[in-house]
């Protein structure tokens, strides 16, 4: 079973970090993704730009309209993914916890649908 | 041999309130699908009462209860053309075979109601609705009764659960035992649930006479289990210790006409006192590990109560100061009402009619029955004649027990005449 662990977090909160706690939050992700490959349950991660950068587009009558900016203009906003496959609802959550994305934000775990 | 439709419909009900939570939580527990578990369930439940008036009643219902489910949710596999259809298919062909090796054997069905228990008490479901999801999985309570008894709207009470159940089954919560570090906190809502289960069957066992496969029988059944994988847990203990008590005494709550027979009248010579015993040495090693939580004090209470047996009178005050704790700590109507009762007992009857006061805070309170009988006691006793005729009446219409009104019937004379004379 696939879930999507979905890192919701402070935008801008990371580049405030003085360098050497930067780094050490660097090394605690790359240290996290690699026990998940490891653990082969891994499917794919990635981190995610700020949402500063990101387009919505949707449908307004029959024409498509881009709008600039995240979906929802909140101050935590999606920061990166995790998918992986494990056995169980309970499986996930374990692995949500380890994630960093936990202490420095929310770790939203999501059933992947299927 | 051919049974009658009577029969037939006897054995199918036998067996819903027996095994109801056995063959939900063995139907679902592949696929974490509940509603899908109950549908099936339904389907053959319903073809039994079609086939056992003309085949005659299988030998082992619940083994032929088992296989027309499992065929069933093997047919709702294979209408599914996906390739997850297919997987869901072979799986259910290979738990229909397993079906077949079990056989007649009853005892095989694997018990799987803990691991269910556990699923529906997980933090991932919303808390208001995990101990009413176990009791509609386990046991097959309809929304509206578990909305009566957890005094909110039949329609929200089932959109609570049919969101649950589907939450469930799509984030894939498994039906196992949890890991030591995360057990205690999912604990709180199972206990709930088998004590919910034991007094669903209590009062059941007014009106149905009760063999040993009754609601209250499997409650303590469950209870041993949990206290068997927890041995050292106090609230386990305290538990499967009150309901011991209250086992004890099941001879003597009804006298040999079938009437209601409160505590306070009770025979001692018909209690059991083996189960006593093993309640009595459940809560001592309870109450040595300390901490102390609600299941142990109501424990402490019942043995309290049960002590008459030995002493040849109730120690009120020592219930009246156990009750003080209870409350304190649960802040519960429920426990308002019985502290209400002990107060009335020790200090007085107007003292009773003040503590019962406390339970007034919440709207909802009128509607129980508990409240008003009571009420209708105390204000009986203390010698309110207008007043207690109110607090009967209520106490009757929401009884829905016969035994009960004869026996608040009763009261009421008594109190009528106890004026007059």
């Amino acid at each position: 079973m696939q879930y999507l662990l979905l890192i919701h977090s402070e935008e801008g909160a990371f580049e405030r970090l003085p360098k050497d706690v930067a780094a050490k939050g660097m090394a605690d992700y790359e240290a996290y993704t690699e026990a998940l490959r490891k653990a082969k349950i891994l499917i794919s991660s990635n981190r995610l730009r700020p949402s500063a950068v990101s387009s919505t587009v949707r449908y307004e009558g029959d024409k498509v309209r881009v709008k600039d900016g995240p979906f929802a203009e909140t101050k935590e906003q999606i920061g990166g993914y995790y998918l992986i496959d494990v056995p169980d609802l309970d499986a996930a959550l374990k692995w949500a916890g380890k994630c960093p994305g936990a202490r420095h934000g929310a770790v939203e775990v999501r059933p992947v649908w299927g | 041999m051919q049974a009658s439709d009577d029969d037939a419909g006897a054995t199918a009900e036998m067996v819903a309130r027996r095994s109801y939570g056995k063959l939900v939580a063995v139907l679902a527990s592949r696929h974490c699908d509940l509603a899908a578990a109950e549908d099936a369930l339904a389907d053959a439940f319903a073809a039994a009462l079609r086939a056992w008036p003309i085949s005659g009643t299988p030998e082992n219902p619940e083994a032929w209860l088992l296989t027309v489910a499992r065929r069933r949710q093997a047919d709702d596999a294979r209408r599914k053309s996906t390739q997850q259809g297919a997987e869901r298919h072979l799986a259910m062909l290979s738990d229909e075979l397993e079906t077949s090796r079990e056989g007649m054997d009853h005892d095989a069905i694997p018990d799987r109601r803990l691991g269910l228990m556990f699923a529906c008490a997980h933090p991932a479901i919303d808390a208001n609705v995990r101990t009413p999801l176990i009791l509609q999985t386990i046991l097959g309570f309809d929304a509206k009764d578990i909305a009566g008894a957890f005094l909110v709207s039949p329609t929200a009470m089932s959109q609570r659960l049919v969101r649950a159940k589907a939450k469930i089954k799509h984030a894939r919560i498994s039906f196992s035992i949890p890991d030591p570090d995360v057990l205690p906190e999912r604990l709180d809502h199972v206990l709930d649930a088998v004590y919910a289960c034991f007094t669903a069957g209590w009062s059941d066992a007014f009106s149905l006479d009760s063999g040993p496969n009754d609601l209250s029988g499997e409650a303590v059944w469950l209870g041993r289990m949990l206290v068997k994988l927890l041995p050292d847990h106090p609230a386990t203990s305290g538990l499967l210790a009150l309901m011991l008590f209250a086992e004890a005494r099941r001879r003597a709550r009804r006298d040999p006409e079938g009437r209601f027979v409160p505590l306070s009248k009770q025979d001692v010579a018909l209690w059991d006192v083996g189960k006593i015993e093993e309640g009595n040495s459940l809560l001592r090693a309870a109450l040595a590990n300390g901490e102390l939580e609600r299941f142990q004090l109501m424990a402490a209470i019942q043995s309290a109560h049960v002590a008459r047996c030995a002493t040849g009178r109730t120690d009120w005050p020592a219930i009246v100061l156990l009750y003080d704790a209870l409350y304190s700590l649960t802040q519960s109507p429920v426990v308002a009402i019985n502290r209400a009762m002990a107060i009335g007992e020790d200090k007085g009857w107007s003292a009773g009619l003040d503590a019962l006061a406390s339970a007034e805070v919440d709207q909802a309170i009128f509607q129980y029955q508990p409240y008003w009988a009571t009420k209708a006691e105390l204000l009986g006793r203390a010698g309110d004649r207008d007043g207690m005729g109110e607090a009967f009446r209520m106490a009757v219409a929401l009884s829905d027990d016969a035994a009960v009104r004869v026996y608040l019937e009763q009261r009421r004379q008594y109190f009528l005449d106890a004026v007059a004379s």
